[in-house]
């Protein structure tokens, strides 16, 4: 009996999705325009760091090193300068990003014992300057060590070789693919049952349902389960983008992808139910989605590494949702890990889930 | 009136929202099968005494029966006896008519043969039957409010509460839809409705007239009029509310 009521309510749910004039629109637009643009624009790879060189050796092996520099993929010697000074305005006018400064008789002195060069970077942009300035350095003593082995001074024990495992290109769009992803469900699962929900209040029609003996469980679950499937559509046109646009596709398993779906966008779906049941206004349930929309993506790993915020920071994002679904996502999609390897995450996901399912039928108020 | 005529009784309903008492200490009796109206002036708090019968607000102090049922702890269980009209008009407007039937229907427990009968009986009722799969937001006023009746009726209640059903349309259809709630008073349904039209009062079988949140008169409104020395209903609001503090 009560499955009969929770599918007469699943039926009008959809009907009235369907015929709204916004929400199909945005469940396809959304995804399509998230997922062609912002792998595209949202670049955070450092490819072109300028850099101006003050030469005062002007010895074989310095013209060696500035060649090399400017023969690198992610350098360019944008200037030459004759005084350090001169080198400071060009980055004043933002011509370069590092200073590297050669010492004089900088080749002879070399071979006797170690002697540093300068490497200057411009901290305004922190990221830059700090990748810039290593990227500058690691060409340096490349070039240092063939050199040194030509002039017979064996330097094995300094050599080294980084090479990064599952995303081999260190390409930022293959990580950001998937969070992505992540992103569209947090905005589309949270804001749209919230905005049911809201609707249903200014336009009365709550009122209607309150007054019959439907269960507040039942009720709140037709406002939910919708989302399972917007949320699987969601994420099947993202990876179909991904896949097709950019040729990444999931090295895991695609149902493991599916199940933290349908698992997010219970929670999602539950917060923006819970938020809707405290708001009598659209204008407030969209305000009170803001803050938390901005906290998830600030606080979920999204952009920043959970690794790199501060300790205190680290323990508030255990209570953050989506860092959980970031996590899974990233895993499947780049690294193919098997289910078993990542319980904590989906047991964190589903408790998630059942609690948020939980609030929002708690808090929903058939009598105030 | 025995205890067993009885479905509303209500003793000293208050509803504060605050330091404002929106319902002042109401008691009352209704009888089954009646036509009970429920008038007062806009603010008086018809509105709010009707929601608390209907479990959709909580009293603040008082106590009350409806159906057979505590208004305070059994609220779930008035809902499966009530049908209940809001002011505004709350049928799902992007569903279809059947839809929002079928809906319904579901929802207070009717099978498919009994859903199936009501529904024809309601587009024959209301000579609908070509209209079944229109959106309900492209019937016009006078047949929306015809429908919300019958919707909210559908489940055969004890009693239906409706709440200035005739707002806003004019006395043709006005008077159409007193036919509905002549019907269905046929039928045995008790009816409690609030209204400004004070003609419509005149079809009550009682009325009750709310001032400032209290009950100031009570009767047929034959008793009224002569109890006050006046003609019609509409005079006799008139002195009862003279002294209203809460007028817009």
């Amino acid at each position: 009996m009560k499955l009969r009521i929770l599918k007469a309510l699943l039926r009008k749910e959809v009907s009235l999705m369907r015929r709204n004039p916004l929400i199909p629109k945005m469940i396809i637009g959304m995804p399509l325009m998230v997922m062609l643009v912002l792998p595209l624009v949202a670049v955070l790879d450092i490819k072109n760091v300028n850099v101006a060189v003050v030469d005062n050796d002007r010895s074989v092996l310095s013209r060696q090193i500035i060649a090399d520099i400017g023969a690198s993929e992610v350098l360019k010697v944008s200037a030459m300068c004759n005084t350090h000074t001169e080198s400071i305005s060009i980055v004043e006018e933002g011509n370069a990003d590092v200073i590297l400064t050669i010492p004089p008789d900088y080749s002879r002195n070399i071979i006797s014992g170690i002697v540093p060069v300068d490497v200057e970077a411009n901290g305004v942009n922190a990221s830059k300057a700090m990748l810039g300035a290593r990227y500058v350095s690691e060409s340096i003593g490349l070039t240092l060590r063939q050199w040194l082995k030509g002039q017979g001074i064996n330097t094995v024990e300094y050599d080294m070789s980084v090479i990064n495992i599952y995303n081999p290109t260190l390409n930022y769009r293959n990580y950001m693919i998937p969070a992505l992803m992540v992103v569209l469900l947090i905005i589309i699962c949270g804001f749209v049952p919230a905005l049911n929900l809201v609707n249903e209040k200014e336009t009365g029609t709550i009122e209607a349902m309150n007054v019959t003996p439907v269960s507040r469980m039942c009720f709140v679950l037709s406002k939910l389960i919708p989302f399972w499937i917007v949320g699987i559509f969601v994420v099947t046109v993202g990876m179909l983008i991904g896949w097709v646009v950019y040729g990444l596709f999931p090295v895991g398993n695609i149902l493991a992808i599916y199940l933290a779906t349908v698992l997010f966008s219970l929670v999602m779906s539950g917060l923006g139910v819970t938020i809707a049941n405290s708001s009598s206004t659209m204008l407030q349930s969209i305000f009170v989605m803001f803050a938390f929309i901005m906290i998830f993506q600030l606080m979920s790993g999204l952009f920043t590494p959970i690794r790199s915020m501060p300790e205190w920071a680290q323990a508030i994002t255990l209570a953050i949702p989506p860092r959980y679904f970031i996590e899974i996502m990233r895993s499947l999609y780049l690294k193919g890990t098997p289910i078993a390897e990542l319980w904590e995450q989906y047991s964190a996901l589903t408790i998630f889930a059942i609690s948020f399912s939980l609030i929002a039928a708690v808090t929903y108020r058939k009598q105030s | 009136m025995k205890d067993n005529e009885k479905v509303i009784s209500v003793k000293n309903l208050t509803k504060k929202f605050g330091s404002f008492t929106a319902v002042d200490h109401i008691s009352f009796d209704v009888g089954k099968g009646e036509i009970f109206g429920f008038l007062g002036a806009n603010g008086a708090g018809k509105t709010t005494a009707m929601r608390m019968l209907c479990g959709l607000s909580l009293p603040s102090s008082g106590e009350g029966r409806v159906a057979g049922y505590d208004i305070i702890r059994q609220p779930e269980e008035i809902k499966r006896h009530i049908g209940y009209m809001s002011q505004k008009f709350s049928l799902y407007e992007n569903l279809r008519v059947n839809e929002n039937i079928r809906l319904f229907s579901i929802i207070y427990g009717m099978s498919d043969s009994s859903m199936k009968e009501a529904s024809e009986k309601l587009y024959k009722d209301l000579r609908m039957e070509d209209m079944s799969k229109t959106l309900v937001k492209d019937l016009p006023v006078g047949w929306k409010q015809k429908l919300a009746f019958a919707v909210a009726t559908i489940h055969r209640p004890e009693i239906v509460f409706l709440d200035e059903p005739t707002g806003g349309v004019d006395p043709l259809t006005r008077r159409r839809f007193w036919e509905l709630i002549y019907k269905a008073s046929s039928e045995g349904m008790t009816i409690f409705v609030t209204t400004h039209y004070l003609d419509e009062a005149e079809y009550c079988n009682r009325v009750s007239i709310m001032v400032d949140g209290r009950i100031s008169a009570l009767d047929s409104p034959e008793a009224l009029k002569e109890r006050f020395q006046v003609s019609s209903m509409d005079d006799v609001f008139r002195i009862v509310a003279k002294d209203a503090l809460r007028v817009d």
